[in-house]
């Protein structure tokens, strides 16, 4: 069955065949009651959402709550234990227009490609089995890398970029994808101020196009200020809207539960969490 | 000193050889780029290994001849390879301890196998070491077709693979057929492997799966480069451990692996060396 599903997979790389025709009135994203539950305990649990076009989201709570799951599931390389996802109206499995910028710690800076070749993976789902990249390919590439201003380093190995650099010859991948969705995983985590800012310019470029971005972070200041939307999970999805809604006191009470401390000041309520990788502290107002 | 260098060429088996031992450097050192980039050097040693019970059932039945040896390490191979895959992935064993049972096991039962038969040292040393020198032509007619196959398979595949190596979500998202390339990749190790047996034998296999690739993915940063050099890089420890073998009369295989082996030494040294006064330029 699975040698089966495995053999139309490749059929259809083979043929080029249009995965799913987009049903334009549909939600880009409709997740409903997602759970994904291991051997050890649930890692996430009837998660319901919907995305709209053009939308720029942050998936924000703390280590754990299950941010990278959902990333995995909404991209299709995990399968959920129960619930369902559609895009445009479709299972995920049919779709090549999600594009999943993965944290920079699972690649293998290492591996003998340049920042072209990444870029060019992007087009691999487009051009099939047998054929070469052709020169429209060539200028889809070229065209991504100088949007996310790296096409003076197409030529340079991967592991001669920096954080930031890295960060966006994966988003220029995604945009060689020609994705809808771009899914990223810890995107800004160790970037400094600047790197941020040229990230958050492109993401402003992504938005005009109507691309839809989901965004893990830790930061939930950066999410409060620059999002459209702020998804607030811990297993469960606690809060999802405007940040003023979704980070209100009791909300983040309820996901960081101990480790959050709320201090009031003349602004508003402070709201203090360590639960960063790195230990430091972030602070949200 | 020309002279040096043709003398050999006037023995059949030494051309044969020489052939031999270009081919399959070639189509060993570019399989094993995948091998060096995805980590999996312990996973062809083993699979080198595993084929010994393959090897001993084909000569026991085959009365020596090779082409049923051939077939039967190449079943081998593929069975072990699956059950390898399997253990790993249906119990909570972990694959380098799946990899060890699997290598040991078969291993002991080639031995087992053979040492059945009278000439038991002899044969078994062949087997283990490689005979590069005693390769015929129907041989070299097999290590045509199946290496041949193998690299047609790894070129018209080349993109899939490389972002299956580089970075397996991605291929997941872009709906490539992930498993079925990763099998894929499997088998085409496993017939690299048993083309590879006459000439550097199971024991030392690894090291021209491993140690060409090892040496270009110092040298370059980039895969078809890597995959190029890696080959001259194995062809050459070919013609060179055969020269050597001839002369010195040291056994063909471990000759070949040592000259493949220099060469790495070489040119880590070099680029440690470049590194280190690099640094202290820039200083």
């Amino acid at each position: 069955m699975n040698v089966f599903k495995e053999f139309k997979k490749t059929s259809r790389h083979l043929t080029r065949q249009q995965r799913h025709e987009h049903d334009k009135d549909a939600p880009i994203l409709h997740a409903e009651k997602l759970s994904m539950r291991y051997d050890s305990g649930d890692a996430l649990s009837d998660v319901s959402f919907s995305l709209q076009e053009g939308e720029r989201i942050a998936i924000v709570g703390p280590n754990g709550a299950g941010k990278s799951t959902l990333l995995k599931i909404i991209a299709g390389v995990q399968k959920q234990t129960s619930g369902e996802i559609q895009i445009f109206g479709h299972a995920p499995g049919g779709h090549i227009c999600i594009a999943y910028v993965p944290q920079r710690n699972q690649v293998d800076w290492t591996f003998p490609v340049t920042v072209a070749d990444v870029a060019m993976m992007g087009r691999v789902g487009h051009l099939g089995l047998f054929r070469n990249p052709k020169s429209h390919d060539w200028d889809v590439v070229q065209n991504a890398l100088k949007l996310v201003k790296l096409n003076h380093l197409a030529k340079r190995q991967i592991d001669q970029l920096s954080g930031g650099q890295q960060q966006r010859m994966f988003i220029a991948r995604a945009l060689a994808q020609e994705a809808e969705i771009i899914l990223m995983d810890e995107p800004m985590t160790g970037l400094d101020a600047t790197s941020q800012e040229d990230i958050f310019g492109i993401l402003d470029e992504l938005q005009a196009r109507h691309v839809t971005a989901l965004i893990s972070l830790h930061d939930l200041k950066m999410a409060s200020e620059r999002f459209d939307r702020v998804m607030l999970i811990n297993k469960h999805l606690l809060a999802m809207g405007p940040a003023e809604e979704s980070l209100s006191p009791e909300h983040l009470i309820s996901a960081y539960g101990g480790s959050l401390q709320l201090i009031p000041s003349d602004e508003g309520t402070l709201a203090l969490s360590d639960t960063c990788c790195d230990g430091e502290h972030h602070i949200a107002q | 000193m020309l002279n040096f260098f043709l003398a050999p060429l006037q023995y059949p088996f030494m051309l044969r050889g020489l052939s031999a031992a270009v081919m399959v450097g070639i189509v060993s050192a570019v399989v094993g780029t995948y091998v060096v980039l995805r980590g999996m050097a312990f996973f062809g040693d083993a699979l080198a290994h595993s084929i010994l019970p393959g090897v001993a059932i084909g000569y026991l039945l085959g009365d020596g001849k090779r082409e049923p040896l051939f077939w039967s390490a190449l079943v081998t191979a593929i069975i072990s390879a699956l059950g390898i895959s399997a253990i790993s992935r249906n119990t909570k064993i972990k694959e380098d301890t799946a990899i060890g049972i699997i290598f040991a096991g078969t291993f002991a039962l080639g031995v087992a196998l053979i040492s059945t038969v009278n000439s038991y040292t002899v044969d078994l040393a062949h087997f283990l070491f490689g005979d590069v020198l005693g390769v015929g032509n129907s041989d070299l007619r097999l290590i045509v077709i199946f290496g041949g196959i193998t690299l047609l398979i790894i070129f018209a595949f080349y993109k899939e693979f490389m972002v299956l190596s580089f970075d397996p979500v991605l291929a997941s998202t872009l709906r490539l057929p992930v498993k079925l390339l990763d099998f894929l990749l499997l088998i085409l190790i496993a017939v690299t492997i048993v083309v590879s047996l006459q000439t550097v034998g199971v024991a030392l296999m690894v090291a021209m799966l491993v140690t060409p690739a090892a040496t270009a993915y110092l040298l370059t940063k980039r895969l078809p480069i890597m995959m190029a050099f890696a080959a001259i890089v194995a062809s050459l420890s070919g013609i060179i451990g055969l020269y050597i073998s001839y002369y010195l009369s040291i056994a063909s295989g471990a000759a070949i692996v040592l000259v493949c082996t220099a060469i790495f030494g070489l040119v880590w040294a070099g680029v440690s060396l470049s590194k280190t006064l690099n640094i202290k330029g820039a200083k």
